[in-house]
């Protein structure tokens, strides 16, 4: 048990200060919530800052474009940015953390060629293709068909739940290449492309959640045609490709999070200590429960850290269990947060209240809380399937 | 940074797992039930000759010279196997009351926020106090926690609080963690509607809560463990608390009819959950002391 960082991990940590300390003043404001091809072009900027100075894909391998980093040096990296109040991965969260792992360890020596470097830089913007209306949580019940055609796919279908889809170039997108039946398992039959979303037939319809946003879109395909060679892994394998892909989403996709929500809770404490709702010890204790449980995630993360390093950088199933106790703890921060605000809970311009409203999908997005603990109880624990 | 155990502390967890295993496995579990909750001295002697008290002591003053983090692996395991006695007290008494570190002295603490003393009958020692107090038995909640009510509870254990939380909390992980076994192994055994009862979604999401709650009352515990820092022992210990309390619960309840029993052990999970609760830092004083460290760090 060793939570000391060696020299080398320092000396990263520092020099990432300096270029942190340098670059944020350099960068411009940030664009308004709405303004979508604003805050692409925002994320784009950062993005190439990060390239530029060797931070971009600092965890994907170097064969890929990456730095090989370690999942310590990556853990410091997105311990270190959110400290210094760096802006999100935003719109590249796909591209870098989904699509282009999934590319790295899955794709062909001129798909990687392709499509990579695009993303490293933030020239290209990727969303997911994967849920459907009748496939969200069942997510190998998927029916967007794709059918051959010569050197094309032909695909009908509909998406939806497709974060960035308005402003983004590329789509990881889940298709059914061999149809659903007696003989072939529901998970078989699934291929992973890449589609171009400027292809004809591709129509995007924001959907408003809410919080007021429109984060997602719903994505209809009306005979979109899709090059056989935008197919990555074999075809009807596309499931364990994505399996590839989901763990990576619940690896190490929280660490900045959970350093958000400890300065969250600072200021909720100097808030509630300036309105006088400190004196209150039933608020006061809830926010010393809190800060012992967010405490206990940040450790929980450098755990999973640990673990990971032992398995060559690849998130185990660790990661279902923070994702639970996170996304609960998480919506009671901004629980409390309200309790803390009092009636000012009500002003939606508050940043707060927000956040708020989108903790709400931290139970269903990624995996719900209930197919989370499918997970642990099936396959940590050994109890068996059932229903 | 390697937050991992090292070879050598998986190696002592293991060893001690065995010992107890081998000296107090559920046949002695259920005899101490059965003597009313006296302690078994020569027992204590072993326990001492293994190491258990002395754990932390200088090689040079005869102790093992191991540090927080080995110490709560053992106590993990103490507290995964119910192991009764004040071992907490005797543990932090190494040292300084003689016969603590051997294992021939049992020494218990005014460690309950309340004027209640567990063990007093069988104690030679109280920590930080010069002779033992008179009290009156009162019956107790746990059956291997006998109680005594003294006149005035002190404040002798002030300077043990921290270590004596922390302890603690490796006692309460380790009956957390038990417990979850205990759950699953019957949820695998126990079929009802024709087949096993962790078959069913609302078996299995109880089950799979436990092992959260557990995993993250223990990766706070050693993280306190290595840092010895008392915003992390508060936050280990109130989270160790809970997990031993409502895992025991869940257990209970996964166990149906057969939990309500004397006979199932999980009853002895909880009541000792409860106990451990009230020792040298409740829940509120933990809250308390996190949110006055929260106050201070966000200034």
């Amino acid at each position: 048990m060793d939570l000391t960082y060696t020299e080398e991990e320092q000396d990263f940590r520092a020099r990432l200060r300096v270029w942190l300390g340098k670059t944020l003043p350099e960068l411009p404001a940030k664009p308004s919530p709405d303004d979508w091809p604003g805050r692409r072009a925002y994320d784009a900027g950062w993005q190439r800052r990060l390239y530029d100075a060797g931070y971009a894909g600092l965890h994907w391998p170097v064969d890929a474009g990456g730095r090989g980093a370690t999942p310590t040096q990556h853990l410091i990296f997105l311990e270190e940015t959110e400290r210094a109040g760096a802006p999100y991965v935003g719109a590249n969260f796909v591209g870098l953390l989904h699509a282009g792992p999934t590319i790295a360890a899955e794709g062909t020596a001129a798909q990687r060629a392709r499509w990579l470097p695009p993303v490293l830089r933030g020239d290209e913007v990727w969303c997911q293709g994967f849920s459907e209306p009748g496939a969200g949580s069942d997510l190998a019940s998927l029916r967007t068909r794709a059918v051959r055609d010569g050197d094309d796919y032909v695909i009908t279908g509909s998406k939806i739940w497709t974060s960035h889809a308005e402003v983004a170039d590329w789509c990881e997108l889940l298709v059914r290449t061999d149809p659903i039946s007696e003989a072939v398992p529901k998970h078989r039959g699934i291929s992973w492309l890449a589609m171009p979303m400027d292809a004809p037939g591709v129509t995007v319809r924001p959907l408003r959640t809410l919080a007021g946003s429109t984060e997602f879109a719903e994505m209809f395909l009306d005979e979109v045609r899709v090059p056989v060679a935008n197919r990555v892994g074999a075809e009807n394998d596309g499931w364990r490709v994505t399996m590839v892909t989901l763990s990576f989403e619940r690896g190490t996709a929280f660490v900045g999070e959970v350093v958000a929500c400890r300065r969250t809770l600072g200021e909720l404490a100097r808030t509630a200590k300036a309105n006088g709702r400190w004196d209150d010890p039933v608020l006061r204790r809830r926010l010393g429960r809190l800060y012992g449980e967010f405490g206990a995630l940040w450790r929980l993360t450098q755990w999973n850290v640990s673990e990971s390093e032992r398995t060559g950088g690849v998130p185990g199933i660790g990661g279902s269990v923070f994702k639970l106790a996170y996304s609960h703890a998480r919506q009671e921060l901004y629980d409390t947060a309200a309790e803390v605000l009092g009636a000012d809970s009500l002003v939606l311009d508050e940043e707060w209240v927000l956040d708020r409203l989108s903790s709400l999908s931290y139970t269903i997005a990624a995996g719900t809380s209930q197919i989370q603990q499918n997970i642990v109880a099936e396959r940590i624990l050994g109890l068996p399937k059932g229903r | 940074m390697d937050f991992r155990l090292t070879e050598e502390q998986q190696d002592l967890r293991a060893g001690v797992r065995d010992l107890l295993a081998g000296r107090y496995g559920r046949e002695a579990l259920r005899a101490s039930v059965d003597s009313g909750g006296a302690l078994d001295r020569g027992l204590w002697r072993e326990l001492g000759g293994a190491g258990f008290f002395a754990l932390r002591l200088p090689e040079p003053d005869g102790g093992v010279g191991l540090g927080l983090p080995e110490a709560v692996l053992v106590f993990e395991e103490a507290g995964r196997a119910l192991l009764p006695g004040p071992l907490v007290a005797t543990h932090l008494a190494a040292g300084t009351v003689p016969g603590a570190a051997e294992g021939t002295a049992v020494v218990t603490a005014l460690d309950l926020d309340g004027p209640l003393v567990a063990h007093l009958a069988d104690a030679d020692a109280v920590l930080g106090v010069p002779s033992l107090p008179s009290g009156e038995p009162v019956r107790s909640a746990d059956p291997l926690t006998p109680l005594h009510r003294v006149a005035a509870p002190g404040s002798a254990v002030a300077a043990y609080r921290d270590e004596g939380a922390l302890l603690t909390a490796a006692l309460q992980t380790g009956s957390a963690l038990r417990t979850v076994e205990l759950a699953v192994r019957y949820a695998q055994e126990r079929e009802q509607f024709g087949q096993p009862i962790g078959a069913f979604q609302a078996v299995k999401h109880l089950c799979a809560q436990m092992l959260v709650r557990a995993e993250v009352a223990r990766t706070a515990l050693y993280a306190a463990a290595v840092t010895a820092d008392p915003a992390e022992v508060a936050g280990a210990k109130l989270l160790a608390d809970e997990a031993a309390v409502r895992n025991a619960r869940d257990c209970l309840q996964v166990h149906g009819g057969m939990g309500f029993t004397w006979e199932a052990d999980v009853h002895l999970h909880l009541k000792r959950a409860w106990v451990r609760a009230r020792q040298w830092r409740t829940a509120g004083e933990a809250e308390e002391a996190l949110a006055a460290e929260l106050l201070t760090a966000a200034r």
